[in-house]
C-alpha cells in the first residue's frame, strides 16, 4: 500500500500553491508533512483525497488512483475541525462512518471501544455542541479513524489538547502505524514530528525543500549544536570561526556549528578558562532544520 | 449510489427530526384544522349573536310585510316594531341594546324608502340585508298597484339568461375555465411556496453543514455531486412528507365536515370536471420548478461562509420566483397576453407561466412540451454548473461579492 504523489503541481490561476512535489509513502509508516501557514499542505492533502484535481502529475495509492471508490479505505481530519453542533455523538459517527462503508452497528461497536479508550464514554449521547474544544477534537479524531482506515490523513491532530490527551493521541495513532496504517501527517510542533516520523517532507511556497528519512535529514544538515554552561563569560564564543548562530541563554550560551571539528576547537579555547559545568554536543533539532530551511527566508 | 441513499437517509431523517420542522408542521395543521372547520367555528361564535333591530314604521301598513321578508333572509336579525322617539332610541344603540332602527316612510309618490342608522355603518352586512327586505317589500307593493299577477311578477323577476362561448372548436368553456382558473390558482400557489419554503431549507443546509466545517470530511468521502443530488431529492421527500400530512389531514376534516354534501373533496374546491392534463402538467411543472430552483439554491448556498449571508446570497433568487408568481397572478386574468407568452419560455418564469398557459388556455401539445424541455435543459445545465460551484465553493472560506465567489469557485473545480 503505497501512497506516491508524481511530479504534482497544482495552480489556482496564477499562483502555484503546490510545485512539483514528489513523495511516496510505504506501508506502516508515518509521514510528517510540515510548512509554514500557507506552504501547500492542506491543497497537497486535498489532492491526496481527490477533492482538487492536480494541475499536474499523478497521485497514486498501490497503483490506483485515488476516488470516491477508495474512500472506506481513506481516514482525513482536516485542520478545520467540523462536526455537525446539534447532532449527537453516536448519530453522527455512525452517519460519516456509515459514508465511509461501515454498517451502523459495528460503527456504534467500535465507537464504544474509542470513547473509552478515550475515557469519555458519557459523550455517546450528547451534543456535539455540549462538549468542549479539546474534545470535540477526540470525537473528530474517532470519525477519521473508525472505518479502520488503510491510509489516515491528520493535519494538526494534536492542536488545542492539553498534555495528557496529546499523549493519549498519540498513544493511538502510534497503534494505528503499527497495525498497517500508513499515516500522513502535518503538524507545527516539531517535536512529535520528530518522535512520530521516520520519513518527512517539508514544504516552503508550494515545493519541498527538505526530503527524506528523519536521521538521513539530520545528517546531511551537518550544523550541530552546542551547549556551554560556564561560571564565567562565554560570549567570546561566537566570534569563534565556524559559529553559525548564538543564543545567550540565563546560563551560558547555545552555538549553532558548522562541524565537530567546531567544538574541538572550542573546546581547546574553553580549557583553562575556569570551570565548565556543562558541554555539550547534540544533534540539530527538526525545529532547527526547520527554521533554517524556512525561516531563512523571512529574515 | 450507496452513498447517495446514505446522505438522502440522513438529511430526511434530521430534518424530519428538526424541532423547526415539527413546529411548523404542527401550527399548519392547526391552521388547516382551522380553515376546513370555519363554519363550526363561526357557528359557535355567532350564535349567541342575536341581534336586535328596531323598525319605527312611520306608514304603519308594511311593517308586519317587512319582518316576514326579513325572516327570510336572515333569522339571526330580530325585528322588533317601535314607535319610541329617535333620540331613545340612538340611546339604546349606544348602550348596545339595540343595533340599530329603521325607520321606514313613503314619499309623495307613496314609495317606500328607508333611513337605517346604527353606530357605525362599517358592517354593512345587516344594512344589506334590511334593504333587501325592503326592495322586496316595495316590489310587492308596487305590483299589487299595477294590479300585476304573480306569474308577471316571476317574470319581471327572473333574471336573464347570460352566456358566453368560446367560437374556438375546442377551447375551454366558460365553465371549464372558471374551474382551471382555481385549479392554476392554487397551483401556482403550491409551486411557489415550495419554491421559497424549500429551497431556502436546501440553501440553509449546505451553509450550515460549510459553516460547521462537517463538509471538508463530507467531500472527502462523498463526491459533492452526488451530495448535492441527495440533499436536494431529500428536501423534495421531506416537502412531500409535509404536504400529504397537510392534504391528507385537510381531506379528512373537510370530509368530516361536509358528509352530506355529494362529490366530496374535489367538488369542495370546484376541481371535479379539471381535465386529468391540466392535474400532470401541473405536477410536472411543479417538480421541474422545484428542481430548477433546488439546485440554484445548493450552489448558492456553498458559496456562504456563515449561516447569517445565506439569505443575502439567496435574495436574487427569490426575486425570480416572486416575479413569476406576480406575473402568473396578472396573467390569469389574460392568459393571451403577449407578456406571458414571452416569458413562459424564460426558463426561470416557465413553471409558473407555461403552466398557466396550458392551464387555462388550449395550447399545441408542442408548446407544453417545448416549455418543458426548456426547463429539462435549463435544470440539466444549471445542474453541471452549479456541481462545479458546489465543489469549489465548500472548500471556500472568507467572503466577496457573490459573482467573484462563482468565479473563484470554478477556478477551485479546474484541473487544467
Amino acid at each position: 500500500m503505497v501512497l506516491k504523489l508524481e511530479n504534482v503541481t497544482k495552480k489556482f490561476g496564477n499562483f502555484t500553491a503546490v510545485n512539483n512535489l514528489n513523495i511516496s509513502i510505504p506501508e506502516k509508516e508515518m509521514f510528517g508533512f510540515l510548512g509554514a501557514n500557507g506552504a501547500g499542505k492542506t491543497t497537497t492533502f486535498r489532492m491526496i483525497l481527490g477533492i482538487l484535481d492536480p494541475t499536474e502529475g499523478n497521485i497514486t495509492w498501490n497503483g490506483k488512483k485515488i476516488d470516491y471508490s477508495t474512500s472506506p479505505y481513506i481516514g482525513y481530519l482536516p485542520e478545520e475541525r467540523g462536526l455537525y453542533p446539534k447532532v449527537k455523538v453516536n448519530e453522527q459517527i455512525a452517519y460519516l462512518a456509515k459514508l465511509r462503508g461501515m454498517d451502523k452497528k459495528e460503527a456504534l461497536k467500535e465507537l464504544d471501544y474509542w470513547l473509552e479508550r478515550f475515557k469519555v464514554p458519557e459523550y455517546a449521547n450528547k451534543k456535539v455542541q455540549e462538549l468542549s474544544k479539546g474534545n470535540q477534537q477526540k470525537i473528530q479524531f474517532i470519525a477519521s479513524v473508525i472505518h479502520k482506515p488503510k491510509l489516515l490523513i491528520l493535519d494538526e491532530p494534536f492542536s488545542g489538547l492539553d498534555p495528557v490527551n496529546v499523549e493519549m493521541l498519540k498513544s493511538a495513532v502510534i497503534d494505528l502505524k503499527n497495525n498497517g496504517t500508513s499515516i500522513v501527517f502535518s503538524s507545527h510542533r516539531m517535536e512529535h514530528v520528530e518522535e512520530l516520523c521516520e520519513h518527512l517532507c517539508i514544504m516552503h511556497k508550494g515545493s519541498p525543500v527538505v526530503h527524506g528519512s528523519l536521521r538521513e535529514i539530520k545528517r546531511s544538515f551537518g550544523k550541530k549544536n552546542l551547549i556551554v554552561h560556564a561560571d564565567f563569560d562565554v560570549t567570546f564564543l561566537k566570534d569563534i570561526p565556524g559559529v553559525v548562530k548564538s543564543k545567550m541563554t540565563t546560563e551560558g550560551i547555545q552555538l549553532q556549528i558548522e562541524g565537530e571539528y567546531v567544538a574541538e576547537k572550542i573546546f581547546k579555547e574553553l580549557s583553562g578558562k575556569g570551570f565548565v559545568r556543562k558541554f555539550a554536543l547534540e544533534e540539530p533539532s527538526l525545529n532547527d532544520i526547520f527554521i533554517e530551511k524556512v525561516g531563512a527566508e523571512y529574515e | 449510489m450507496n452513498n447517495f441513499w446514505t446522505v438522502l437517509g440522513y438529511t430526511y431523517m434530521s430534518k424530519l427530526k428538526s424541532k423547526q420542522f415539527i413546529i411548523s408542521t404542527i401550527i399548519t395543521l392547526v391552521l388547516i384544522l382551522a380553515l376546513t372547520n370555519i363554519s363550526k367555528i363561526i357557528d359557535y361564535f355567532e350564535s349567541e349573536e342575536k341581534v336586535t333591530v328596531a323598525v319605527k314604521d312611520e306608514t304603519e301598513e308594511f311593517f308586519a310585510l317587512f319582518k316576514e321578508q326579513m325572516s327570510n333572509i336572515n333569522e339571526d336579525i330580530h325585528i322588533v316594531q317601535t314607535t319610541e322617539q329617535e333620540e331613545e332610541l340612538s340611546d339604546k344603540v349606544t348602550e348596545g341594546e339595540l343595533e340599530g332602527y329603521l325607520i321606514i316612510q313613503q314619499d309623495d309618490q307613496a314609495l317606500i324608502k328607508g333611513l337605517y342608522k346604527s353606530e357605525s355603518i362599517a358592517d354593512s352586512s345587516i344594512a344589506n340585508e334590511l334593504q333587501t327586505a325592503l326592495h322586496q317589500v316595495k316590489t310587492f307593493v308596487a305590483a299589487n298597484k299595477l294590479d300585476l299577477t304573480n306569474e308577471q311578477l316571476l317574470l319581471l323577476n327572473s333574471p336573464v339568461q347570460f352566456d358566453r362561448e368560446a367560437l374556438q372548436a375546442n377551447a375551454k368553456s366558460e365553465e371549464e375555465l372558471s374551474q382551471t382558473r382555481g385549479m392554476v390558482y392554487v397551483m401556482l400557489f403550491v409551486i411557489y411556496f415550495l419554491v421559497i419554503l424549500y429551497a431556502n431549507m436546501i440553501a440553509m443546509e449546505v451553509a450550515t453543514e460549510k459553516s460547521s466545517r462537517v463538509m471538508e470530511i463530507l467531500i472527502s468521502s462523498v463526491s459533492p455531486i452526488t451530495q448535492m443530488f441527495a440533499k436536494i431529492l431529500a428536501i423534495a421527500l421531506v416537502s412531500l412528507t409535509q404536504l400529504i400530512v397537510w392534504i391528507g389531514v385537510g381531506y379528512f376534516s373537510i370530509k368530516q365536515n361536509l358528509e352530506t354534501m355529494s362529490g366530496g373533496f374535489f367538488t369542495f374546491f370546484g376541481f371535479q370536471d379539471t381535465q386529468l392534463s391540466t392535474i400532470i402538467y401541473g405536477v410536472v411543472f411543479c417538480l421541474l420548478g422545484y428542481l430548477l430552483y433546488a439546485t440554484m439554491a445548493a450552489f448558492l448556498g456553498s458559496l456562504v461562509t456563515r449561516i447569517e449571508d445565506v439569505q443575502q446570497m439567496i435574495t436574487p433568487m427569490i426575486m425570480f420566483v416572486v416575479a413569476g408568481f406576480m406575473l402568473a397572478v396578472f396573467g390569469l386574468d389574460n392568459p393571451e397576453a403577449s407578456f406571458v407568452t414571452v416569458t413562459s419560455y424564460i426558463p426561470f418564469f416557465t413553471p409558473m407561466l407555461m403552466f398557466l398557459r396550458v392551464g387555462m388556455l388550449d395550447l399545441p401539445l408542442w408548446e407544453g412540451f417545448l416549455g418543458i424541455g426548456i426547463l429539462i435543459i435549463t435544470i440539466v445545465l444549471l445542474a453541471i454548473f452549479g456541481a462545479k460551484v458546489y465543489k469549489g465553493g465548500v472548500l471556500m472560506y472568507g467572503q466577496s461579492g457573490a459573482l467573484k465567489d462563482i468565479k473563484k469557485a470554478l477556478q477551485l473545480t479546474k484541473n487544467k
